[in-house]
């Protein structure tokens, strides 16, 4: 049944790569905002330095003698060296004549005013920006329009820029990381309990057929109503289906014992030897039906009890005993004799009515396969991992390589061929074991079969 | 002793394209390391040969198969032969202002090595301008000169000294000619930014017929020999270095401030051989601002490395501050204003 689910996805995965693509593109949208945050801060920084150091030659300018001067201030260069280690340019243009400064410096762009403008351009093979003013002297009654330039590479600028571009990228990268450490998390918890769910489902015993009961998120009370609900459809049927079992067990066997009489007294009366054989292999077919009809009764009931199992302290010693005793007769017709040894008082919490049905199916197996004239041992005992009884007889013991098989439902051994049985003797003992938390085992040793019954320590 | 030369002369004749040539006047030109070595390294400089020889002669042996051609020239020549592209693959220059203008320019390549990590940030500029000395702005005078007199430790002590010693200081007095010398001008335009008091001493200095000297060298020779009583502004390490001289000389500093200029190495952008220079380049670094003391070093090291020892130390900051008093009109100007305080 399992091994054939079809899984597609997982809601983990898809959880985890959600939130990874939507940290993702914030950690992106973040390197971005803040390297252009930069850029324009940078950017804004450097032009105002320049247009602080335009301002102030542009304020030293004065007409000396009837010409343009000027008195170029040491501030007006050394301040742009404060903030970066930029090569730096100026020129001084009077009515378009270069005063001062360098004078291959491209011309100021349009529009350039008392407020100033700036521009980025290349000169000497290096990328600069340049801010520029302009101002009106008056020389001997006639206007001279003086235009101040100072410009400064872009090393320094690009420099700082790809540090924070540096930093804006680890930035982004730790809040990735973290932001990928919450989407684990955050899906692992989100996902806990569907996990429980599944866990506490997986762990129960293959009878356990109770519904969950523990809280669960809302998200998860739809499916896990359907679940006890579908639970409890599974419990009804199988209990009708149990019912339904012992009931025709119980119908066949009534009767069957009528056929099995009124077959007998027809052998007494019958002759002819093929018509006796006729009627004995009848009379063993109806012993093979009504034993499988008993044996199907008492798994019904084996099975309805070790669903609600009832514990109780059982003494192993005088169960055994009891047991021996009433199969004690049946033995003798055979002259088989049962030896009982008890070692302490070991008593076990459990049902004494299945403990009893499954010692009764190994004793009455010992009995069924030995020969005539021999003898049966029931050890019963207290080990240090809990109690056992251990029934050993001489009846040759199991097909070795049937081992494994016979405590499987309708198995039967090929040395069991001339005898009446169904195969569910020993399939009924495993299960009463298991149920208690137990376990059978099954050996040959000597001239015969070792059975054991486990008990756990209590 | 100088010549003038052709940079195609100095290449030698090896450079075929050295076609565009620029003339420049050189003082000295010597050679370090073995003639006929295959690999060249063509240095020019602003330092005394003498002075600077032995350090070249350790990196020489050091790389072994490298000749160097060590040409000495005025800090303004220098700068004329780097821009008109004369084929020198490292320039050393005290005149930190042209220095800067050739870093600020281009004409530099930038340089990074375990050797430039060593040097402060003050003294390197964009990873092409490493200062390999600090070297002062002193006051030499004559003791046989100020013999009963007290010497001046700050600049107020000299204006007031000369002010009260005319006769005895007139036409005794010496100092850069600006117009002249890069590093004078530089000293000078450094005095302007420090105290108000340097315009006052150039007047005073102006009214008592000061002469005017292209070199310290030549101030150091003056002072020793009597024939002027002090120097003001003259290299002091090159002061120091003139240990021949005895106490026919003393150097000040002054305590109010002493400005330090730092000599400074860059790589030229047109470098025939960049690696040697490089190499050039962290020798001279490390021999100023490395662990152990090398005896060929010619300058004196601040016993502290890093920030200068003494708040009276001005160090020089380098930075395009410098390309300022380097501003046509701003020099014109600045002249103009000196020869009126020096009444010339
Ligand atoms: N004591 C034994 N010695 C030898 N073989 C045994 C012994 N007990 C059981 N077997 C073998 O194990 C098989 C399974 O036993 P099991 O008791 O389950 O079935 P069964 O005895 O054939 O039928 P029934 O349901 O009537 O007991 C037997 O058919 C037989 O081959
Ligand atoms: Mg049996």
């Amino acid at each position: 049944m399992s091994g054939a689910l079809a899984v597609s996805g997982s809601i983990r995965r898809r959880l985890i790569v959600q939130l990874l693509l939507g940290a993702a593109v914030l950690a992106a949208a973040l390197v971005l905002l803040v390297t252009n945050l930069a850029r324009t801060v940078a950017q804004e920084t450097q032009d105002s330095i320049l247009m602080a150091s335009v301002t102030s030659i542009l304020d030293t300018m004065t007409v000396r003698d009837g010409a343009v001067s000027v008195d170029l201030p040491y501030a007006a260069l050394s301040m742009l060296g404060n903030v970066s280690e930029d090569r730096v340019f100026y020129r001084i243009l009077a009515d378009g004549a270069v005063l001062t400064g360098y004078g291959d410096l491209p011309p100021p762009g349009e529009g350039v005013g008392r407020d100033g403008g700036y521009q980025t351009t290349r000169y000497r093979d290096a990328e600069i920006r340049m801010a520029s003013a302009r101002r009106l002297l008056s020389v001997a009654g006639t206007p001279v329009r003086v235009t101040v330039s100072v410009a400064q590479t872009r090393d320094g600028q690009a420099r700082r820029l790809a540090e924070i571009r540096r930093l804006g990228g680890a930035i982004g990268l730790g809040f990735f990381a973290l932001a990928a450490l919450l989407a684990v998390v955050t899906a692992q918890s989100g996902l806990r309990p569907l996990r429980n769910l599944a866990g506490a489902v997986s762990r129960r015993g293959p009878k356990d057929l109770r519904p969950v009961r523990g809280p669960v998120p809302q998200e998860m009370a739809p499916l896990v109503g359907s679940l006890n609900r579908f639970i409890e459809r599974l419990t009804y049927s199988l209990s009708r289906s149990e019912d339904f079992i012992a009931e025709a067990a119980h119908r066949v066997r009534t009767p069957l014992s009528t056929v099995r009489t009124q077959a007998e007294i027809a052998l007494r009366r019958v002759e002819r030897p093929e018509n006796r054989a006729a009627l004995k292999e009848m009379i063993r077919a109806i012993d093979e039906s009504s034993r499988a009809a008993g044996q199907l009764l008492d798994h019904a009931m084996v099975t309805f009890r070790t669903d609600h199992l009832e514990r109780e302290a059982v003494d192993l010693c005088g169960l055994a005993r009891d047991l021996a005793d009433r199969l004690g007769p049946v033995a003798e017709l055979r002259d088989i004799r049962i030896a009982l040894s008890c070692d302490g008082q070991p008593v076990v919490q459990g049902d004494a009515v299945l403990i009893e049905n499954a010692l009764r199916n190994v004793l009455d197996n010992a009995i069924k396969y030995s020969p005539r004239d021999c003898a049966i041992d029931i050890e019963v005992g207290q080990g240090r991992d809990g109690a056992a009884i251990r029934v050993r007889d001489q009846a040759g013991g199991f097909p070795e390589d049937e081992l494994d098989r016979m405590p499987m439902r309708f198995a039967r051994g090929s040395n069991a061929a001339e005898t009446v049985g169904s195969g569910l003797g020993l399939t009924i003992a495993r299960e009463v074991l298991e149920a208690h938390g137990g376990r059978l085992e099954l050996s040959n040793e000597g001239e015969g079969a070792c059975v054991t019954l486990h008990f756990p320590p209590c | 002793m100088r010549h003038l030369a052709f940079s195609a002369l100095l290449s030698g004749a090896l450079s075929v394209l050295a076609v565009a040539v620029a003339a420049f006047e050189i003082e000295n030109h010597i050679v370090v390391g073995p003639e006929d070595a295959p690999r060249r390294l063509q240095v020019i400089s602003t330092a005394d040969a003498d002075l600077f020889a032995p350090l070249l002669q350790v990196f020489a042996d050091r790389q072994g198969d490298l000749r160097i051609d060590y040409t000495v020239a005025s800090s303004t020549e220098l700068m004329r032969a780097v821009t008109g592209g004369a084929p020198f693959d490292v320039a050393l220059s005290s005149a930190m202002d042209l220095q800067t203008k050739l870093a600020n320019d281009g004409h530099t390549r930038p340089h990074r090595s375990a050797a430039t990590a060593l040097v402060p940030a003050r003294a390197r500029w964009r990873d092409h301008l490493f200062a390999f000395s600090q070297e002062p702005a002193a006051l030499v005078i004559s003791p046989a000169a100020f013999q009963g007199l007290e010497v001046p430790r700050t600049r107020l002590d000299l204006i007031r000294l000369l002010r009260d010693h005319e006769d005895r200081f007139r036409g005794r007095v010496g100092t850069y000619d600006v117009a002249q010398s890069g590093l004078g001008y530089l000293f000078a335009t450094q005095d302007v930014r420090a105290s108000e008091s340097y315009w006052r001493l150039t007047e005073v200095m102006g009214s008592l017929e000061t002469r005017l000297y292209c070199c310290s060298g030549d101030m150091i020779e003056d002072v020793s020999t009597g024939r002027i009583a002090l120097a003001y502004n003259v290299l002091g390490s090159y002061a120091a270095a003139r240990t021949d001289l005895g106490d026919r000389i003393e150097i000040v500093e002054f305590q109010d401030y002493t400005t330090l200029m730092l000599r400074t190495a860059a790589i030229l952008r047109d470098a025939r051989n960049p690696d040697a220079a490089a190499a050039f380049v962290d020798h001279l670094i490390r021999a100023a601002w490395g662990a152990g003391e090398m005896e060929e070093y010619p300058f004196p090291r601040l016993p502290e490395q890093g920030e200068a020892v003494s708040a009276a130390l001005r160090p020089i900051r380098l930075g395009p501050g410098l390309l300022v008093h380097l501003d046509a009109l701003k020099r014109q100007g600045f002249l103009s204003e000196w020869r009126d305080a020096m009444r010339r």
